[in-house]
């Protein structure tokens, strides 16, 4: 649909206002498509086209820095020192130096989606071929890809439109990694642009990603009512042979539940997945369990539960092989971008392969023909399941406490310990008969072994936590709701209004990895406090995973007790990864299909529609990775705030406004063209809470924005000030700055509030309708 | 004791904290600051010695010593409930961000602080606030009154065990009480 590279030489040529000479006209694509809506004015934006929009948004959030790190040694004139004000040998200060590491880890991670989605769509036009079309919920979503539309200007109609899209992707993403180099930017905040900017493109690449296995591998397509899918190891019949997938890309699982299914073997086996792959797996066939979250890989194998393992892509523990080794489990490596130094064994005949790895000859093969890696896994599980039976290194309790007693409380595992744990007061308890603290580890341990590093007893204090928690692994019997895909135009009508207005008090994305500081219970808590309270709550990756292991008084897991719609109350699980773009894409169709604003290459005016308007904030609870903060910078650019757990102030940086400097809280009325105080809404645009009860409080208060009517301001009200009391323990002591006219007072709290308002020197303003570009002013009062 | 980082990764720093080897000098530091600020973390509920929570300690601390008190996460209402009000509560980032700001007045809006001691925040969180800073607030002194080494404050303690960190604690209070004597 689209042509690149268009370019026009004209050496002479009359026209009515003279002779030109020597025209060249260069355009980078011209679009010919059915696309009917005009184009806005910045479709396939460079890095520098949205630069004025990211200014407006830095100018109010502020970033600050707290460097991980006082020196650069990226270059050969490093090591550079930062301490002091000292600048680097290229001139870098610790403010851009610190910025520039933000934009790189942006870069990283929107690299890592795109190529993830590249490759599934070279692979789904290899077998469907490019004009095969895109369908991601028939009638009730026309507008199928909001956010490529938005900024790229393109409609994707097939797979084929889907290469063009990633083409353009991939160009902004290699331009900004290009900017890291040494001598490039010279300032903080452009750096910060860039990072919004690659932000942006990471949203893109997602959504070409999941629209295109949503199309072609037939998922749920904008189904409220996906299927309810088996979570947890007890869902595991663990007398089959299980084959283990680890990773993000479902490919290589899509060709080994094909060909079990072929064979009619898919009852004799499980396929069981970890991270991001699992929920892909069972958005492709149902029977497939999803047995946790990023974290657990090293439990699962050390307990001897896979029979193979199978790696694609992305957050895979590198060392993963030498675990299996240790269990006699045969390891696939079946990713381009994961190779685990095992021999390409590709183009070998599958029966060669599988008696290598069944006799043990070979520890590990690389794969990388997913239909293949299917016969493979499924031959190979088959044969080594009733060798190796379930073959486990956990110890047995008598062992355990053995162990324990080796231990010489010296403290290092703790001090190796990212979450600081006391593992040595529970390896003292332990080594006395007294599991119970090892237990309570096994709850929040993050599985990431690093205690084991530090041990100078070679103790597998990691292996312990497992054996000691090895009930609670085997009753994990949950359910998780399939990934549901996009949210649908419909769906989108029926709530524009309510959550436009403030009576549906917010929609909260809660989203991304799981380095919790204190366990996924975190999550579950926090979703169902907003689901109850008829927040939107809208789930992915690890974080739909760890909100679904948990059960209420009626043992009902939250997809059973909330319903699967983007609708108050509801609890969606938009899918992996790839489908964080669906959420962004949400928001933008509230702007496009409820609002009416132009979709088209649009991207400022429809990010100030929702950054004004639209009350979502994004919650990052166990955010760990660098796409993680891609999808943030993504949320950023759009003007959607972002939490993220403790962990997370090791991003470095975060973009804060200050809510006692009322000169940053000035927006336009497009009414009339005046500059009016709408006060701290959103305070900030990317934040830390240090515990879950902050973080309820923060996500409260961050859905406030200056458009509510005072109806849906009041609701909001109600529940910051009920959250803050039931959390913080007191009043919130910001309430003046929310209040516009005494209509925003929640009815049963007017007493108290009068109290504030006084004694704060309140005065009424006006609800504007509000913007932060001057060009929507004029457009309004035409 | 030990003066490494407790966290033993924390080591990327080439300007380093000077260890307060006796409660004594810290006490005439505080003593000597015309604005200080004490900002107590979440782990004053989750962090026990001699049987009692951190924040018993900070509360005798802040009451001898008169520091305006900022209570992070959710510190405040734990603090009410013991009988004492901090004189501010709001996210270990915001006061952060604050503290880096020069022109900030503090938060009685009579000037920016000019010693601020932390506790009680997750180690990992601690450090890098004490990063930001050294970094970016460089008139500003900081001082952490953990038991765990902190690379990035201007003066900590080195690491010590709960009863020599108790122990300090009951020091610097008295001392404080009594007027630094
Ligand atoms: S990139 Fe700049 S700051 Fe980093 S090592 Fe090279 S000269 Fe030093
Ligand atoms: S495996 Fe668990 S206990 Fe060990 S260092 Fe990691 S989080 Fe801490
Ligand atoms: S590092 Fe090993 S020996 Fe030291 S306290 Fe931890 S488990 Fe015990």
């Amino acid at each position: 649909m689209t042509t690149k590279n268009v370019r026009v030489k004209i050496d002479e040529m009359k026209t009515n206002s003279g002779l030109i000479k020597n025209l060249e006209l260069s355009v980078g694509k011209l679009v010919q498509d059915n696309y009917n809506e005009p184009m806005g004015p910045t479709p396939m934006p460079s890095m520098t086209t949205l630069r004025d929009w990211d200014m407006k948004l830095l100018n109010k959030y502020k970033p600050f820095y707290m460097p991980d790190c006082d020196l650069c040694c990226l270059c050969t004139f490093g090591k550079c020192d930062f301490t002091a004000g000292k600048r680097g040998a290229c001139g870098l200060d610790i403010a851009t130096q610190s910025s520039r590491i933000v934009m790189l880890a942006c870069a990283i991670g929107s690299a890592c989606h795109s190529a993830h989605s590249r490759h599934l769509v070279h692979s789904l036009i290899e077998k469907y071929g490019r004009n095969f079309r895109l369908d991601v919920g028939g009638m009730n979503t026309k507008v199928e890809a909001p956010v490529t539309r938005l900024v790229t200007g393109i409609k994707p109609e097939t797979l084929g439109d889907l290469d063009d899209v990633l083409t353009y992707v991939e160009e902004q993403i290699t331009q900004v990694l290009a900017v890291g180099h040494t001598g490039q930017e010279g300032c903080n905040l452009d750096f910060e642009s860039k990072a919004m900017h690659v932000g942006m493109i990471d949203h893109v690449g997602m959504e070409v990603g999941d629209i295109a296995q949503i199309s072609a591998l037939g998922y749920p397509k904008s189904d409220p009512e996906a299927p309810l899918v088996k979570l947890g190891i007890a869902s595991v019949d663990r007398t089959k042979p299980v084959i283990m997938c680890i990773g993000h890309n479902v490919m290589p699982s899509v060709g080994i539940i094909d060909y079990a299914k072929e064979h009619k073997v898919d009852e004799q086996i499980e396929v069981v997945g970890l991270c991001c792959t699992s929920h892909d797996m069972t958005r492709y066939y149902t029977r497939a369990r999803i047995v946790g979250p990023i974290s657990w890989e090293l439990r699962f194998v050390r307990a001897g539960l896979a029979d193979v393992v199978v790696l694609d892509e992305q957050c895979i523990r590198t060392d993963i092989y030498e675990e299996a080794a240790k269990v006699n489990a045969p390891v696939i490596a079946a990713s381009e971008k994961n190779c685990m130094g095992f021999k390409n064994r590709t183009n070998d005949p599958a029966d060669e392969i599988v008696s290598d790895l069944v006799s043990g000859k070979v520890q590990g093969v690389l794969i990388l023909d997913p239909e293949k890696v299917g016969e493979v896994a499924v031959r190979v599980a088959q044969k080594v399941a009733p060798i190796r039976k379930r073959k486990n290194v956990l110890p047995s309790i008598e062992e355990l406490q053995q162990i324990a007693k080796t231990c010489r409380q010296c403290n290092q595992c703790q001090r190796n310990c990212p979450q600081d744990y006391n593992i040595p007061a529970a390896l003292k308890a332990a080594a006395q008969g007294d599991m119970s603290l090892l237990t309570d580890l096994y709850e929040t341990c993050i599985g990431c072994g690093r205690c084991e590093e530090a041990c100078p007893q070679k103790i597998m204090v990691h292996s312990l936590i497992v054996k000691a928690g090895e009930k609670a692994m085997y009753a994990e019997n949950n359910l998780c709701r399939s990934g549901r895909g996009q949210v649908s135009d419909v769906e989108i009508r029926n709530v524009g209004s309510p959550i436009v207005l403030g009576e549906i008090p917010g929609i909260v994305a809660i989203v991304g990895c799981s380095n919790y500081p204190k366990g996924g219970k975190d999550v579950y808590d926090i979703a169902r406090e907003f689901a109850s309270r008829r927040y939107i709550v809208a789930l992915s990756g690890c974080s739909a995973m760890s909100a679904g292991s948990y059960r209420n008084s009626e043992g009902k897991t939250i997809y059973e007790e909330f319903p699967g719609g983007f609708e108050a109350g509801g609890v969606l699980n938009v899918g992996s990864c790839v489908a964080n773009s669906h959420i962004a894409g949400a928001a933008i169709k509230v702007a496009n299909i409820f609002a009416k604003r132009p979709l088209r290459g649009n991207y400022e005016e429809i990010a100030d529609y929702i950054h004004n308007r639209l009350g979502a904030v994004g919650l990052a609870w166990g955010a760990y990775s660098q796409k993680a903060a891609a999808i943030g910078a993504g949320f950023w650019r759009l003007g959607v705030p972002v939490i993220v757990g403790p962990h997370g102030v090791k991003y470095r940086r975060m973009l804060m406004g200050r809510e006692d400097k009322p000169e940053n809280w000035e927006v336009l009325d497009a009414r009339t063209g005046n500059t009016v105080n709408v006060g701290p809404a959103p305070e900030h645009l990317f934040t830390v809470a240090e515990t879950k009860e902050e973080c309820m409080v923060a996500i409260a208060k961050l859905c406030i924005r200056p458009n509510d009517t005072w109806k849906g301001r009041s609701i909001k009200l109600s529940h910051y000030v009920d959250l803050s009391k039931r959390y913080l323990g007191v009043m919130p002591n910001d309430l003046h700055l929310f209040v516009r006219t005494m209509a925003d007072v929640p009815m049963t709290m007017k007493d108290e509030f009068e109290t504030i308002l006084k004694a704060n020197n309140w005065k009424e303003t006006i609800i504007p309708d509000p913007t932060m570009l001057p060009r929507m002013v004029r457009k309004m009062k035409e | 004791m030990s003066c490494e980082p407790w966290q033993c990764a924390e080591i990327a720093s080439t300007k380093k904290a000077t260890p307060i080897q006796k409660p004594e000098v810290a006490v005439a530091m505080i003593k000597r600051a015309q604005r200080p600020l004490l900002i107590v973390g979440s782990n004053a509920t989750m962090r026990y010695m001699e049987g009692k929570p951190l924040i018993d300690y900070m509360i005798d601390f802040a009451n001898a010593s008169k520091v305006p008190v900022v209570a992070t996460a959710h510190m405040v209402g734990e603090f009410i409930k013991r009988g004492y009000h901090p004189a501010s509560f709001m996210g270990a980032m915001d006061i952060g961000q604050r503290l880096v700001d020069p022109t900030w007045q503090g938060i009685d809006g009579k000037g920016h602080p000019d010693l601020v001691l932390f506790v009680g925040l997750p180690y990992y969180m601690e450090s890098l606030m004490l990063s930001g800073m050294k970094h970016f607030a460089p008139d500003l002194k900081t001082m952490t009154l953990d038991n765990l080494f902190h690379v990035h404050a201007t003066f900590s303690f080195p690491n010590a065990s709960l009863e020599e960190w108790a122990a300090n604690l009951k020091v610097m209070t008295q001392k404080l009480k009594d007027g630094g004597n």
